[in-house]
Parts: structure tokens; C-alpha cells; sequence
């Protein structure tokens, strides 16, 4: 996975940046069946290695495929890359250790929802218990969430994308651009 | 792509299954991996890969414009209107056990609809937002 | 602090941080529009990874109920990922759609050209 990240960091070509997008989450995906977290590789494996690599895919097909050389120093973002990477490791060292049972994360009302949602619920998934039922509000709140991400991709894109109004920017034509330049 | 007549063959072949299991993985999601979000994706991308293979403008001779707009809000307002629905016959909002008889029978009907709702507004959002991105969505 | 007993534990949470950093260092270094929307995204992904790290117990099966089963995984973090992948992939969206219009008005999706292109216009 950090090979795939690294190597997105290096690449010009959009379209094999996107592509290698994809192969990480495809990647991410197989460590949560690792981690035992099987409905979040499903939504991962569907969402990000599939609709998420076919909208950027869609992107580029509208704009452009390979990305301008740069003349930006890449030394500070580098600076401050390994300060604040550094200072999150040091974060970590009081972290609890991975897979400890007793890990405070683990102990706050996890028992309950696995002891009881059985007999509360009914429902041998805990994961869709939680999610519909003791954390309705919540998923409501992320559904409405993603409706108001289609409400606002459909007035950035959608009809009469391409005409004039007054107050907004004249638009260039990549083509005209050209030419000026 | 209209000349690639094995796409076309294999993918007609496909998208029954496709939509088949995305209707699968929503309604076993109470007793193995899966649920509305899984299957609203999986669903759309039913439709997807028809608009890819067919092209934009017969997928959306299949499924109109206002026929996902109207998708998109109903998930919206089931989900709402199950919470609202409880409220009525005497419990919280978004309390299921008043829903049925027993409280079980309740949280099971109440699942059901909310991921119902759920699968629905995701699977609209994705198609709405794949159509806007291949710019026929008039 | 023994180091060399902590590593293996702590390994997760380092991986969760070279991840971000790619992810951050694409976001702040890069002037391409769709690149930096990549790295938001691989730095998303780096926190879904250590929520779902988090979650593990060692010798914990799949949330999923058995009767044969003692000891299950935490199923919160993995609701609140659930979640956060689909919501994370409608705001791209939404991002990737700016990036559309921003196109539309300036002809290009490289940061420096448009912050040229708005120098000039002043």
C-alpha cells in the first residue's frame, strides 16, 4: 500500500495516478477482511475501487490526462511533511497496542452491543444493528449527507452547465488560452 | 463501445445478476456483510455499466432523469418518515420496538426500512452523479 | 520505555502515518487539481485504516453473532467507517465537480496557472 502511495507522489500521468488509486483501495480493502471488518472491505471494495476510480476517470475525460511540470519548491511541504509525520509518531508511543482487548475504545458500551443486541435487536449482524438502529440518527444524518452531495453535484453540473450569466467569469476556451500565452 | 459485440453480449448477461445481488446484499444484510449502502452501490453500478456499454443517452431512456431525482429524495424522506412513524404509535424518534407487535419484530421491520431507504438514496446519488460526469443528464 | 517490546504494537500506527503523510505531502506539494483530490482520498483511507486497526482484538472473528464465537472485533469503528467510505465518496464527487466548473471558467486545473490567470486579470 505505501509502494501504490508512493508511487501516486511520483507519477505525471493522471490517468495511471488514478488507476493506482484505485489498487489502493482495492489493497485497503483486502486488510479490512484481514482486520476482520468484512461489511467495511465490501463498501470499500464497491465505493472506493469502483465508483470513486470511475468518477475521477470520468473527471479527466472532461479535463486533462497529464498533469504540468511544477517549478514550486517541494522543499518546505517535504519539511513540513516529516515535522508533523515525526510528531504523530511520538503521539503514538502512549497509544495502546494493536489488538489489545482491554484498549480503551474497547471497553466503553462495545460489551453491550455485543452482549445484548441479540436479545435487543434480533439481528445477528451487530454491524447493521448499530448502524440502523442504535445509531439511527447518526446513518440518517449520513444519508441526507450524501443526498445533499447529489443536490450539489447536480447544481455545479447540471443543466445549462455552459452558459453565460452575468457576475460569472467570461469563460476561457483552453484553445484561445493557448494563443494568449 | 457499440462495436464490441462480446461487451455488449456479456454485460446483458450481467446486469441481471448484478442487480440480483445488490437486491441480495440488502436484504440479507441483517444476517451476513452487507446493507443499504453496499447494495444502493452495487445496484447503481448495475446501471453504470449499461450507460457505459449502451451508451448515456439509452440508459437514460431506461431510467429518466426524474425518475432518479425523485429516488434520490424518497430515500431520504422513507428513512425520515420511519422515525416520524414511531413517533406516532407512541415511541422516540427512530424508536423501531413500537413499529410491530413485539419489540424484535419492531427493530426488525424498522432495519428493514431504514436500510431500504438508505439503499435507494445512495443507489440514485451514484447514478445521478455518473450521469452528470458523462454530461447527459438533461 | 522499552522500545524494542513496543514496535510490533505500535507498527499499525506508524503504517496509518507514512499513509497520511503521502497523502498530505500530495495535498500541499502538488498543483494539480485531480492529484490533490487523489491524495485527499489516500489520506482518507489512512484514517479509515486506523479506525479499523483500532477496532481489532486479538483473536476477535467478524461482528457477525454465532453461538460458537466468544470473542468478535469492535463492530462501532466499523459502522462509523461504513458510513464515512460512502459519504467520502459523494464529497469527492462534489470536489471532483468543482474541479469540472473551475476548468469550465479558467481552462486549466493546474494551481499556478489560475492563481496567473487571476493575477492578470487585477
Amino acid at each position: 500500500m505505501a509502494m501504490t502511495a508512493f508511487a501516486i507522489i511520483r507519477l505525471r500521468n493522471l490517468f495511471a495516478v488514478v488507476m493506482l488509486s484505485g489498487i489502493f483501495s482495492l489493497l485497503a480493502a483486502s486488510l479490512y477482511v484481514l482486520l476482520t471488518a468484512v461489511d467495511v472491505a465490501f463498501t470499500e471494495a464497491s465505493v472506493g475501487a469502483g465508483i470513486s476510480t470511475l468518477l475521477m476517470l470520468a473527471t479527466l475525460a472532461i479535463t486533462s490526462e497529464y498533469e504540468k511540470k511544477s517549478e514550486r519548491s517541494t522543499l518546505l511541504p517535504k519539511i513540513i511533511v516529516t515535522v508533523t509525520g515525526a510528531v504523530l509518531i511520538y503521539g503514538t508511543l502512549d497509544m495502546p497496542l494493536y489488538g489489545a482487548a482491554d484498549a480503551p475504545s474497547n471497553l466503553h458500551l462495545i460489551p453491550r452491543f455485543i452482549l445484548q443486541s441479540g436479545t435487543e435487536i434480533g439481528v445477528p449482524n451487530i454491524v447493521t444493528s448499530v448502524l440502523a438502529s442504535y445509531r439511527g440518527y447518526d446513518t440518517l444524518g449520513e444519508t441526507v449527507v450524501i443526498f445533499t452531495a447529489a443536490i450539489g453535484v447536480l447544481v455545479l453540473l447540471g443543466r445549462g452547465r455552459n452558459r453565460w450569466r452575468p457576475g460569472m467569469r467570461k469563460p476561457v476556451v483552453p484553445e484561445e488560452r493557448e494563443e494568449e500565452v | 463501445m457499440n462495436n464490441h459485440s462480446i461487451l455488449r453480449v456479456v454485460s446483458k448477461f450481467m446486469i441481471p445478476f448484478i442487480m440480483l445481488f445488490a437486491l441480495y446484499v440488502q436484504f440479507h444484510g441483517d444476517f451476513g456483510p452487507g446493507g443499504g449502502f453496499q447494495a444502493g452501490v452495487i445496484f447503481a453500478a448495475a446501471f453504470i455499466l449499461y450507460g457505459l456499454i449502451f451508451g448515456i443517452e439509452n440508459a437514460r431512456k431506461v431510467l429518466p432523469a426524474s425518475a432518479t431525482r425523485i429516488a434520490l429524495a424518497c430515500g431520504v424522506i422513507l428513512y425520515a418518515g420511519v422515525g416520524v412513524a414511531g413517533m406516532f404509535l407512541g415511541g422516540n424518534y427512530l424508536d423501531y420496538n413500537v413499529l410491530a407487535a413485539t419489540a424484535t419484530g419492531g427493530q426488525h421491520l424498522g432495519i428493514f426500512l431504514v436500510e431500504f431507504g438508505v439503499g435507494t438514496t445512495v443507489a440514485a446519488t451514484m447514478v445521478t452523479i455518473f450521469f452528470v460526469f458523462a454530461g447527459q443528464d438533461f | 520505555m522499552e522500545l524494542p517490546v513496543e514496535i510490533p504494537g505500535l507498527l499499525n500506527y506508524w503504517i496509518v502515518i507514512v499513509l497520511m503523510m503521502a497523502g498530505f505531502y500530495v495535498v500541499i506539494s502538488q498543483g494539480n487539481l485531480v492529484k490533490k483530490m487523489v491524495g485527499l482520498s489516500v489520506f482518507q483511507v489512512a484514517v479509515f485504516v486506523l479506525y479499523i486497526t483500532m477496532s481489532k482484538i486479538d483473536g476477535g472473528a467478524a461482528p457477525i453473532l454465532d453461538d460458537a464465537i466468544k470473542q468478535y472485533s469492535n463492530p462501532l469503528p466499523h459502522v462509523l467507517i461504513l458510513t464515512a467510505i460512502v459519504v467520502g465518496v459523494a464529497t469527492t464527487a462534489l470536489g471532483l465537480a468543482l474541479i469540472v466548473r473551475i476548468r469550465d471558467a479558467y481552462g486549466t486545473i493546474e494551481e499556478d496557472e489560475i492563481i496567473e490567470l487571476e493575477r492578470n486579470d487585477d
